[in-house]
């Protein structure tokens, strides 16, 4: 009993870590008053850069005789999966920031064309490498579990804590960072005012397009991230056709889920993550597995609907957000 | 460079354009160090786009302007802070969910981490100095409007203005909280701080500048030393040639009682009372003003009767006919479609024009019929008959529009509320109740509109007059209904009583009882 | 900021509002968007190594080329098109519904439900109908549960009916595994439609086509010259003018989305009945969302709505006879949509907008 608690929460972490990372983007995107609806998109095009990174980094190394760096490897992968992230927010900021297109319609097309994006390169690549594109040894090591020194000795807590990928203390990290800097930092208090009231924010003197812009890039590059543990944790290195499919929607409903507070969100992740996983490890007679799957969606609309419901000034979407802003609009 | 030195500001042939209107032209004005200036105008003559010119939130088409004598382009607010302007702006630009303080310091460059104690400390100690009082900690969802104008103000002297723009600030202010203001403003002159006050109510300009600016259709006409000039003097500088400020009100009959309010009462957002058991009576052929500062219960008072506002309490009755045949109905509580559909004609002019009296993006034919695009039979809507009636709306009231298809959001103020007023009183209505008809209109587009209500009242309509500025309530209403914090003060003949008296009502919901006493 | 003489220029680009522009002008700008977006995926296409004509006139002789394509290509676009003109009922109300995928599968599910169930016992026409009625009224009723919400407590829209298009999903799924499992499969999925309850060919392709056409027309008079479509677009417009005009905005969100979801239902029925035979995960098969920047880019009209169906299903059958022809994969279809609608949703800003470069407002004013 415990051990298949203990295996379920390990699970659920593990699970729950993209989604994390997808949803820590999409807040911070969406506190510039920006909903970027491509989280999806996003990460598909982290997903496929950040193996084909790894990937053509290891052929590179090997067919110069030499032997691939899995710490090397994985740093490839994330700076390759930010940029590729962050690349698709900045199409979706060109347009909406500086265009005034739909926020709407442009973060759907942003996550068709990320789709299609990863699927194409993902078949691409694949074709090119003979069948399937997979990283070596070298690189899944870097991204299986760590062996921290007496840590992750301990009994029960060892496995519990200590014996995850460094994705996962990554991302927990950052969530931590980020609700530190919209509480307490200066840049993260004015950010905040963007996405509240961005006329307020303009006559204050800050820069409404250099925030939004910075905001939804990196918050994308972050959903990159999220894109790239999928393909190189959830799926051991191998591309997989719609591998990320779903997940980025299951990000979305993660930040109404934790009411915009990222610190909130590493639990609401364990629970979807946990969710997500559940129906292989707890078995209720007579409720099929497939009704697990729901649930997280369920959930999400319990929540969504109890808080308009409630009608709460914090802790609730920020008020311009899904509204694009034009100074002179008259 | 002394000459250069005397001036704070300087705006020389400044021209500002939106598509094809022309909100400034060719505008030179200049702000003395250490004066407060009055800028006056007519609504819709450019003051607020030209002082938003010095503010950073438009720039110029044309033109050049100088701070303390040097040319400078200010792109951003942020620019206008640094060369010390700050603007106070009619509707204020502050963000809820954060407290007065992080509003405050809202866009400053500082420390990376924010120290709250610090910067309430520091908040707080300048509040004091100007004698403000104000909780620094305080959400600003939490605040009343005149704290909200203090955190403004607060705000722009903590970025260290010296160069101070208020638009409008004393629209919704008592006049208690105005002289405490005016009292500030002063202290501030005497700081050295330059300050633009922007304002059409003349005893304003009259008691706290020292210069007068006037514009006029955007157009800069010239100023004046305040010492030197009066109020005759001001108003025709304004309009453009001399006013009378009269106001025709015809001798009518008064007819038959048409609607009968008593005791209502409904609640705001936040579970204040908004309309405090509100009785009043009105009669056919007459028109009934509504007096009060913004916020009384104004808004409420007509959103319930029309159908558009939950009430708690009270009833409201109407009386009148319906093809010859006599209707009499509670109405309150009915949705629009139900009052219209128990063949009670009751017009309405919102406030908000755009937002709710019209459909900014549809055009003239589409609006005409948005009340009456359900009558006649079957799945489909007539658009023969609403076309028909919006040609003559164009004509009858001289609408100037490029034609029916133009979206109305196209169209100037005052042709919006041509286009607006014409199809409520196209319905026939026995109740008239019109909001605020002539805020933001100039002086010929009022006064139209003050013809077409008179016009109304003489046909025997009961008409229900929402206004906001005093000389012309008691000019044009037979009686005036005074209303204070959701309270009725009174009910007087404007023949009888003073706008002081009316002013006194308007802050105190007792004072009523003395002067109708006096008045009887 | 400052330039060489202390003195700050003004902003080297602006933009300005333009007051009203030619359709004429509109289209050229558009046209030109589209042409850019074309050379783009021409580029793209370029680097890796092919030729941007032959890959492209490929695609259009793979969507065109022949009757059976022809087929093909309507197959692709028929849902499209009836799915977008459901959605933009939605849409014109400002009411964002995304929940189309979610709108489809419950309809196919309900239509699954008679169609796989009932074949033995009902000649064709009346299971025909039977289909029809229940994916309408599954859909629409898919459709209705987040209306009713927004209408009483103003629940966000966008992310209910995203959710709802999961929760649809996972039923399939568990159909699929469970009760609905084929007998004797080892695999998880859903029996096929006996031929006999298949839907009648019309000119090679299941009669969905006619039906599309006429929701064309109807949907466009619907919307132009009915009550309804009326109080549908002054609801769009302002919620607040609605109300002030006598309508009753709750009914109109529950009775708008009730269409919208039925008809994508519909598209579920169609797809179950007409094409596939039978249900997968894939049966809405992202549909649901490029049918929102179908509509979306048609500017809600019905008619460009048919136009704009006709050309994704095009990218996307010929995106098939590149994989063959090029080894190109077929998501590159996605790729290419996902281009051509970056370039369209950017271009209308500059019908919208026109910009001045420094000190050359006189020549443009």
């Amino acid at each position: 009993m415990l051990n298949t608690l203990n295996g379920l929460l390990i699970a659920a972490v593990l699970a729950g870590t993209p989604l994390l990372l997808g949803a820590l983007g999409e807040i911070l995107t969406e506190k510039s008053g920006n909903l970027n609806l491509g989280v999806e998109g996003m990460m598909f095009m982290g997903a496929i850069t950040g193996l084909a990174g790894s990937y053509y980094y290891e052929q590179g190394v090997i067919s110069s005789g030499g032997t691939p760096n899995g710490v090397v490897s994985a740093l490839i992968a994330l700076a390759v999966s930010f940029i590729a992230g962050a690349f698709g927010a900045l199409i979706y900021s060109f347009l909406t920031i500086t265009l005034r297109a739909n926020q709407n319609v442009t973060g759907l097309t942003l996550t068709i064309f990320g789709t299609g994006f990863g699927n194409f390169f993902g078949e691409y690549i694949g074709q090119n490498a003979g069948g399937y594109v997979a990283v070596s040894t070298v690189t899944k090591n870097a991204f299986s579990r760590l062996n921290i020194p007496v840590l992750s000795d301990i009994p029960v807590l060892g496995p519990l804590l200590f014996q995850y990928n460094w994705l996962v203390y990554f991302a927990i990290v950052l969530a931590v960072i980020m609700a530190w800097f919209f509480n307490r930092s200066r840049v993260g208090l004015n950010l905040r005012a963007v996405g509240e009231d961005p006329a307020t924010a303009d006559a204050a003197g800050i820069n409404i397009t250099a925030y939004k812009y910075a905001a939804t890039v990196i918050g994308g590059g972050i959903c990159g991230i999220g894109g790239m543990y999928m393909s190189m944790v959830t799926t051991s290195g191998v591309w997989v056709h719609d591998c990320v499919s779903g997940y980025g929607w299951l990000a979305v409903a993660l930040v109404i889920f934790a009411t915009w507070r990222p610190a909130k969100g590493i639990l609401v992740a364990i629970v979807f993550g946990g969710l997500t996983v559940m129906r292989m490890y707890v078995n209720i007679p007579g409720l099929p597995a497939q009704i697990y799957d729901m649930l997280p969606y369920v959930a999400t609309i319990v929540v969504l609907v109890v808080t308009s419901m409630r009608e709460s000034r914090e802790h609730a979407q920020p008020k311009s957000c899904g509204l694009n802003y034009f100074r002179e609009e008259r | 460079m002394s000459e250069a030195l005397q001036y704070a500001v300087e705006m020389h042939h400044v021209t500002k354009t939106f598509g094809k209107v022309v909100a400034n032209h060719d505008v030179s004005l200049e702000l003395r160090q250490g004066e407060i200036l009055a800028l006056l105008g007519e609504n819709g003559s450019g003051k607020t786009t030209l002082m938003n010119m010095l503010s950073g939130i438009y720039f110029p088409d044309h033109g050049e302007i100088r701070v303390k004598g040097r040319a400078v382009t200010i792109r951003s607010p942020k620019n206008a802070f640094d060369l010390g302007i700050g603007m106070i702006h009619q509707h204020f630009k502050l963000v809820d969910v954060l407290t007065a303080a992080e509003n405050i310091v809202l866009g400053l460059p500082g420390k990376a981490v924010v120290n709250r104690k610090e910067i309430n400390a520091k908040v707080a100690e300048l509040a004091q100095r100007y004698g403000f009082e104000i909780d620094p900690a305080k959400k600003v969802y939490n605040m009343a409007v005149s704290e909200k104008q203090t955190v403004e103000i607060l705000k722009v002297l903590y970025r260290g203005a010296d160069i101070l723009i208020l638009d409008e600030p004393t629209a919704v202010l008592t006049p208690q909280e105005t002289d405490k203001l005016f009292a500030v403003l002063r202290n501030m002159k005497k700081d050295g701080k330059s300050i633009i006050i922007i304002t059409h109510k003349l005893h304003e300009v009259l008691a706290i500048s020292d210069r007068v600016a006037i514009l006029r259709k955007g157009e800069y006409v010239g100023a004046v030393n305040t010492a030197e000039t009066d109020q005759a003097q001001l108003t025709e500088m304004m309009v453009g040639r001399p006013v009378s400020l009269e106001i025709e009100r015809p001798a009518v009959e008064r007819g038959e009682k048409r609607l009968q309010v008593i005791d209502l009462t409904c609640l705001n957002s936040d579970g204040i009372k908004a309309l405090d058991n509100v009785s009043f009576d009105a009669y056919g052929g007459e028109i009934l003003g509504v007096a009060g500062i913004a916020g009384s219960g104004q808004k409420e008072l007509c959103e319930v009767i029309a159908g558009l506002y939950p009430s708690i309490g009270g009833s409201v009755l109407y009386s009148g006919s319906h093809d010859g045949v006599p209707v009499q109905e509670r109405i309150l509580g009915l949705k629009p479609d139900e009052i219209v559909k128990k063949g009670i004609s009751m017009a309405f002019v919102p406030e908000d024009r755009l937002g709710m009296g019209l459909v900014a993006g549809m055009d003239m034919t589409d609006n005409v019929m948005l009340r009456s695009y359900k009558s006649g039979k079957g799945i489909f809507v007539d658009r023969k008959t609403p076309r028909a009636l919006a040609e003559k709306l164009i004509e009858e009231l001289e609408i100037i529009t490029p034609g029916v298809e133009t979206p109305v959001g196209r169209l100037s103020g005052g042709n919006v509320q041509k286009v607006l007023l014409g199809r409520e009183i196209a319905c026939q209505p026995s109740v008239l109740i019109v909001a605020y008809p002539v805020r933001g209109l100039d002086i010929n587009s009022s006064y139209r509109i003050y013809d077409l209500l008179n016009e109304q009242k003489k046909k025997g309509v009961a008409v229900i007059f929402i206004g906001e500025d005093l000389d012309v309530l008691m000019q044009l209403s037979d009686r005036i209904m005074v209303l204070c914090g959701g309270k009725v003060s009174g009910i007087v003949d404007p023949h009888k009583v003073t706008k002081d008296d009316i002013g006194l009502m308007m802050i105190h919901a007792d004072a009523g009882k003395e002067i109708q006493e006096k008045e009887a | 900021m400052s330039t060489k003489n202390g003195q700050q220029k003004e902003p080297w680009i602006r933009m300005v509002k333009r007051d009203a522009i030619s359709q004429k002008k509109a289209w050229a700008i558009r046209a030109a968007a589209f042409i850019l977006s074309l050379v783009t995926g021409g580029i793209v296409i370029l680097l890796l190594g092919h030729n941007p004509f032959s890959v492209y006139t490929s695609m259009v002789v793979g969507a065109f080329g022949s009757s059976t394509v022809i087929h093909e290509t309507v197959k692709i676009a028929v849902p499209l098109l009836i799915t977008a003109i459901g959605i933009s009922f939605a849409f014109k109300m400002k009411f964002w519904n995304i929940g189309g995928e979610g709108q489809i599968l419950v309809g196919a599910v309900a239509a699954g439900a008679f169609g796989l169930f009932t074949a033995h016992i009902f000649p064709k026409l009346p299971l025909v109908i039977l289909m029809m009625l229940a994916s309408i009224v599954a859909g629409g009723l898919y459709g209705l549960l987040p209306a009713v919400c927004k209408a009483k407590w103003g629940t966000n829209e966008t992310l209910f009916t995203l959710m709802l298009n999961y929760i649809a999903l996972a039923f399939i799924k568990y159909l699929m595994n469970g009760p609905w499992k084929a007998e004797g499969s080892s695999f998880p999925k859903i029996a096929m439609l006996v031929p006999g309850a298949r839907l009648t060919k019309v000119l090679g392709v299941h009669w969905g086509w006619i039906l599309a056409l006429v929701l064309v027309v109807v949907s466009y008079i619907y919307f132009n010259k009915t009550k309804q479509g009326y109080e549908i677009a002054v609801v769009g417009e302002s919620n607040n003018t609605a109300r002030y005009a006598g309508i009753n905005v709750g009914r109109v969100f529950k009775r708008t989305m009730f269409i919208s979801g039925a008809l994508c239902g519909l598209v579920g029925m169609l797809q179950f009945a007409g094409a596939d035979y039978t249900i997968t995960e894939g049966t809405a098969g992202g549909v649901g969302f490029t049918a929102i920047t179908v509509a979306w880019l048609a500017k809600m009209n019905p008619f460009g709505m048919l136009v704009v169906s006709v050309f994704i299903a095009m990218l996307e059958r010929g995106s098939n006879t590149i994989q063959t022809n090029f080894k190109i994969p077929a998501s590159a279809s996605d790729l290419l949509i996902g281009i051509i609608l970056f370039f369209m949703l950017g271009c209308e800003f500059f019908i919208s907008y026109r910009l001045i470069r420094r000190g050359k407002e006189e020549q443009n004013a």
